[in-house]
């Protein structure tokens, strides 16, 4: 097997839990825009040139109460706010990438962002690279394929699949547990747990996120000292 | 539906996301300076605390109102987490995870 279909094959293997959450929740939003009275090409469009899961269900709604464009990029900013903190982890790596670091750093979400972190020791360094970048395309191939489907299909789709979705939730589990085994110090973990806890329970699930976030931010950078010396 | 406002809706939305991705390259990636020691720490000790709240966001909606809004939620995470730290193979750990919870919900045992 050539380098490069290995290199593939490893990235469809990363990639299979994303798939079975993207395509699953790309055809809820192809569904959804099909039924706002839009052809399958606007779904085709948007996940190619927006891809961001929660915010394109938030766009179907602006579209239908015809909002104003400032309502729009208001909406967008604060629902992705939490994709400011995760190119802090790949400044390096993506600049590293040339052109397809750009790629790289429009199509950061969660699950991309997650598949990253954990993409761990792969060979060399051009191997990693190439080994992220197929992981990102084929992460919004999945999203794009799904909603494209969900689109075109719209309501014929009767296989029951509830809950499949958790894959998801899954990923993110094990990403975490994977973490949590590797790292020398578990401050970060801790804190980025009861941070996002406590505001939730505070601020309700719409708005919990982005201040959690900050939280975190705030008390890793005054627990420096603390993180870096057990390191 | 108008296509021209539909089309800047999506537009303004296209660019406001890759704006969220792009700010930390734009801030920190000027190829003369060096990125800032604290941003770098940050780079390093982010991803642990990240996947910590993604957890929590991704089961933000259950409530402990009734057994069905969490029981289901917490079967499926802990069954993924246990089988993960047990035979340590992602997909055998999300698989598991995600036929458990289906089963639960589907099922409506509670």
């Amino acid at each position: 097997m050539s380098a490069d279909t290995r290199i593939v094959k490893q990235a469809f293997l990363r990639t299979i839990p994303v798939m079975m959450g993207y395509l699953v929740l790309g055809i809820a939003f192809g569904l959804l825009l099909q039924k706002a009275g839009y052809h399958w090409v606007w779904a085709l469009g948007i996940s190619l040139f927006v891809f961001a899961g929660s915010m394109q269900f938030v766009l179907v709604g602006l579209l239908s109460q015809n909002a104003s464009l400032t309502t729009v990029a208001v909406t967008t900013l604060l629902v992705n706010s939490r994709h400011l903190f995760y190119g802090l982890s790949f400044i390096e790596r993506f600049k590293a990438m040339g052109k397809r670091g750009l790629y790289m750093v429009f199509s950061l979400t969660d699950e991309t962002y997650a598949l990253l972190c954990a993409v761990g020791d792969v060979g060399t360094v051009e191997d990693r690279d190439r080994l992220s970048w197929w992981m990102a395309l084929l992460d919004q191939s999945y999203w794009v394929t799904g909603s494209v489907v969900g689109a075109v299909l719209g309501s014929h789709i009767t296989l029951d699949i509830t809950g499949i979705d958790f894959a998801m939730t899954a990923l993110f589990t094990v990403i975490f547990v994977e973490q949590w085994i590797a790292a020398k110090t578990r401050l970060q973990a801790i804190i980025g747990m009861a941070c996002a806890i406590v505001s939730l329970v505070l601020l309700g699930s719409d708005r919990f996120l982005l201040p959690a976030l900050v939280a975190t931010v705030a008390m890793l950078l005054a627990a420096r000292n603390l993180v870096e010396v057990r390191r | 539906m108008n296509i021209v406002s539909s089309l800047l809706v999506v537009a303004v939305t296209a660019l406001c996301t890759l704006a969220t991705r792009a700010t930390p390259f734009i801030l920190f990636g000027n190829k003369r300076r060096k990125v800032p020691a604290a941003i770098l720490f940050l780079g390093e000790v982010l991803p642990p605390a990240v996947m910590a709240a993604l957890v929590v966001y991704s089961l933000k909606h259950i409530s402990f109102e009734a057994p069905g809004l969490w029981v289901n939620e917490i079967i499926g995470v802990a069954a993924t987490a246990l089988i993960h730290i047990w035979r340590r193979n992602t997909l055998l750990s999300i698989g598991i995870g995600t036929v458990v919870y289906m089963v639960l919900v589907q099922g409506a045992f509670l």
